[in-house]
């Protein structure tokens, strides 16, 4: 017989609550790579675990603040940013990021984003972007492409999406990039740096769905996606910002990179006395 | 001004000028809001006294914002608030329901204005009274104070952070127009004689051990803030004591059952009420904020006719001020009810007299206080008197 | 005792800082209760704006007046507005430099904004009219209007601000009342 060699622990066992796996997400789903690439980043960073802090909203990313084993806030649908912003107010040593989807972050919380990128407080916003609402079966939302399928749009999306990256930059955001999550070692390292990045901070992570979008528009597993991932992507850092719109159905390529990396000054509460 | 940013002193201040001061007086440090007439005076103020304190003023890009800035800094150990009327009141209903259910102390402020819909945005309205108890979704407690002067509203919010504090629950400031604009005078104490509830801390060694949603006998968790070293998870989803979620019908009569008996096993210290020439009183008036003013009047003025009328006038609406009531509603023969709003109050009033002695009513939709001329009116109907 | 002030002008004629000034007066410095109300809205913007001040020796619990005991009007629509709502034998003061009494109205007056005027800001024309107010009505302690003043307005406005409340005063000493 063989012998059988048991690991003691896994090296995210303490970042990472394991008494809460299995996990939700469905096989062939990205969240998880993207939660592994943040739990990797808070264990390489040299801020304390202690003043590590995670909000979501609502949604299949907005899980991933019940997997962390940090403080860790699952709020309600779209106000994870406001939030966030009362939690890094009231403790400015806490280091407050954002994890949640692109229907959360953009659609209901889209008010709170462009105001949180305006305010420019200095918060890092992960956002997962899946083309559509998982969580409740794969409806459309406000990044699903122009004429793409989901439940609610069975004859094809009528509406144009969000360039997030446009977005954010017009928004006012610090720091604006955008990966897959094939793309694990920068999306470690771009979490990194926004942990160290004065000012909002936005990583816009693509991420297969195959459940629920992808089944509606040809790309039946993970793998597809993925694979189409690698093959057309291309790093867009020097193209123009309107140019960064994502249709994973067109022939053209899924532009990728560090966007914006500015340095206009942190939102800070005015102060007069001695702090109290 | 003391070291402590204190006003200590006598004032002529309006009442939303004195519930900034409250604030200040209670340690909230951070205002998260959104400007909305007839409460835009609270965040105004506290724009100004804040950052004088060491304390945070937010503006935020709407009420929905503002809630959660203010659940946020609660999580994170500040007493937050913020200050609202009608409109704002309705987008801050979901995230109340999130105070309710993460058990984050805050104090919610809504100087109440008519309404339905954007209605009368300067002038006094009483008609949020019902959706202060139940406008979130779902089965909760909370505890809503309706101050009747400056002075009170002073009181009344250094009073509702340290219930919010002490029960971890959100509490409402139920003020109308009339009362957050008039001016009176409002003395500030000293320091040293404002009251301060602090909330129940964890004190266990931070670890895998630790409950965050265990609670006591009172039936209030310990409070861990974020940045304590805990690893708590709080979320909006039914949850277990870990505070992870649990999707069975089991847990969520446990959970939402302690949320609920929490306040009302409580709810003998959350009333208040005060009365008026009851002793002898057979004829009870019921009133809340601006409107007891008349009520009181009102009631001076039909003992000058012999009428033996009295007047209980509620200062905690939620919960309703049970105890107060039910030692007065024996000798009463009659029960009026005045409220600027068609009729909200009246309804917890006739289900709580359970026998066939008549309870009626004085009501306006709103856009003026409530004057003493048509309840002096029905306390002479009522009464008979020619 | 209870007495109703109502006191009516333009929006920009300081009368809801005449109204605190007094309410303050009676309710910090004179051991009186008294409370303070005004209309709010656009209206309050450049058109009517008016404010109320009750005082009494007992608590007030209707905070509103209903008829006035004593109507200051500095500008002719707030007499016009205001003059029929007031007690047979109310104490009615008039801005004459802006203000012309219905004939047969009794009616007290002095050329407020002139005064103000001569002193070089029309702007206290409404605390020339407190001062007149203190000199024809015995309620109100001079020297409690005037710690309201120095408590309430900005350093560098305090002495003008007292110039024309002596002023008004003097004024309510030296004339006649007009009949």
């Amino acid at each position: 017989m063989r012998d059988v060699v048991f690991a003691e622990a896994h090296p995210l066992d303490r970042i990472i609550r394991s008494d809460r796996m299995p996990h939700i997400w469905c096989p062939g789903c990205g969240i998880g790579i993207a939660m592994r690439c943040y739990a990797h980043a808070i264990l390489n960073s040299e801020i304390e675990e202690q003043n590590q802090v995670v909000v979501s909203g609502i949604g299949c990313s907005g899980r991933v603040a019940g997997y962390m084993n940090i403080d860790s806030y699952h709020t309600t649908h779209g106000r994870a940013i406001p939030f966030a912003v009362g939690l890094k107010l009231s403790n400015p040593a806490l280091n407050v990021t954002v994890f949640s989807g692109d229907g959360d972050l953009a659609a209901i919380g889209g008010n709170h984003l462009i105001h949180g990128a305006r305010r420019n407080l200095d918060l890092t916003v992960i956002c997962t972007n899946n083309f559509n609402y998982g969580m409740t079966g794969g409806q459309s939302g406000p990044t699903t492409p122009y004429n793409a399928r989901t439940t609610t749009s069975p004859y094809g999306s009528p509406e144009l999406p969000f360039n997030l990256v446009d977005l954010l930059a017009a928004a006012g955001a610090n720091f604006v990039s955008r990966w897959t999550v094939l793309h694990v070692r920068q999306v470690i390292d771009d979490i990194l740096y926004a942990f160290g990045k004065p000012g909002f901070s936005f990583i816009e992570i693509l991420s297969p769905c195959p459940v629920g979008f992808g089944k509606s528009n040809n790309f039946e597993t993970g793998i597809e996606e993925m694979r189409l991932y690698r093959e057309r992507c291309e790093m867009g850092e020097h193209m123009p910002l309107s140019e960064l719109g994502i249709d994973l159905r067109a022939e053209r390529p899924i532009y990728i990179g560090r966007f914006i990396d500015r340095n206009a000054p942190p939102f800070k509460p005015v102060h007069l006395g001695p702090a109290a | 001004m003391s070291e402590t940013g204190i006003l200590t002193g006598s004032h002529f201040m309006n009442g939303d000028h004195a519930c900034a001061e409250g604030a200040i007086a209670a340690g909230c440090r951070l205002f998260g809001g959104y400007p909305i007439t007839p409460s835009t005076e609270v965040a105004e103020r506290l724009a100004r006294r804040l950052p004088q304190v060491g304390g945070v003023f937010i503006q935020m890009e709407d009420e929905m914002a503002s809630i959660a800035a203010v659940l946020g800094a609660s999580a994170a150990g500040s007493r937050a608030m913020t200050a609202t009327s009608g409109p704002g009141f309705s987008l801050m209903m979901e995230n109340l329901g999130l105070a309710i259910m993460m058990e984050l102390p805050c104090l919610i402020v809504n100087i109440q204005r008519g309404s339905p819909s954007t209605g009368l945005p300067t002038l006094p309205g009483q008609s949020d009274i019902m959706q202060a108890r139940w406008g979130s979704h779902g089965d909760y407690r909370l505890a809503a104070y309706s101050p009747w002067s400056p002075q009170e509203i002073f009181d009344l919010t250094i009073h509702g952070f340290n219930v919010a504090d002490r029960y971890r629950i959100p509490v409402l400031l139920m003020a109308d127009e009339v009362v957050g604009h008039m001016v009176e005078r409002v003395v500030i104490p000293e320091a040293a004689e404002i009251p301060f509830w602090d909330r129940k801390r964890a004190n266990g060694k931070a670890g895998e051990t630790f409950h965050p949603f265990e609670p006591g006998e009172d039936l209030v968790p310990p409070f861990a803030h974020a940045g304590e070293g805990y690893r708590v998870h709080f979320t909006g989803l039914t949850h277990d004591t870990r505070g992870y979620p649990d999707m069975s019908a089991e847990m969520h009569q446990q959970l939402v059952r302690r949320l609920v008996d929490k306040v009302e096993r409580n709810s003998a210290k959350l009333e208040m009420s005060d009365d008026y020439e009851v002793e002898d009183a057979n004829i009870l008036v019921l009133s809340y904020g601006s409107t007891a003013r008349s009520a009181r009047r009102a009631v001076r003025e039909a003992r000058e006719l012999g009428i033996k009328a009295g007047a209980l006038r509620l200062i905690s609406i939620w919960p309703f001020p049970e105890q107060a009531f039910n030692a007065l509603a024996d000798q009463m023969d009659a029960f009026i009810v005045a409220e600027v709003n068609l009729g909200q109050m009246i309804t917890e009033v006739e289900r709580r007299v359970r026998t066939s002695k008549p309870v009626s009513g004085v009501h306006h939709a709103g856009g003026a206080m409530l004057p003493p001329g048509p309840i002096l009116e029905e306390i002479k109907r009522v009464a008979g008197h020619a | 005792m209870r007495a109703e002030i109502r006191i009516a002008g333009f929006g920009g004629q300081g009368t809801v800082l005449a109204g605190y000034l007094l309410g303050k007066a009676f309710s910090l410095y004179q051991g009186l209760e008294a409370v303070m109300t005004q209309s709010y809205g656009p209206e309050a913007r450049g058109g009517a704006s008016s404010s109320n001040i009750v005082v009494a020796d007992r608590e007030i619990a209707f905070p509103f007046v209903e008829r006035a005991d004593i109507l200051i009007a500095l500008s002719q629509e707030a007499y016009s507005k205001f003059k029929d709502e007031v007690q047979p034998e109310a104490l009615v003061l008039l801005d004459t430099s802006l203000v012309t009494a219905q004939s047969g109205e009794k009616t007290l007056g002095l050329p407020a904004t002139e005064i103000a005027e001569q002193l070089g800001h029309r702007i206290v024309a409404n605390v020339v009219m407190l001062g007149y107010l203190c000199g024809s009505w015995d309620w109100i302690e001079a020297e409690a209007l005037e710690k309201a003043i120095r408590t309430t307005l900005k350093a560098h406005t305090v002495e003008l601000n007292l110039k024309a409340f002596q002023q008004g005063l003097a004024y309510a000493a030296e004339k006649e009342p007009a009949t």
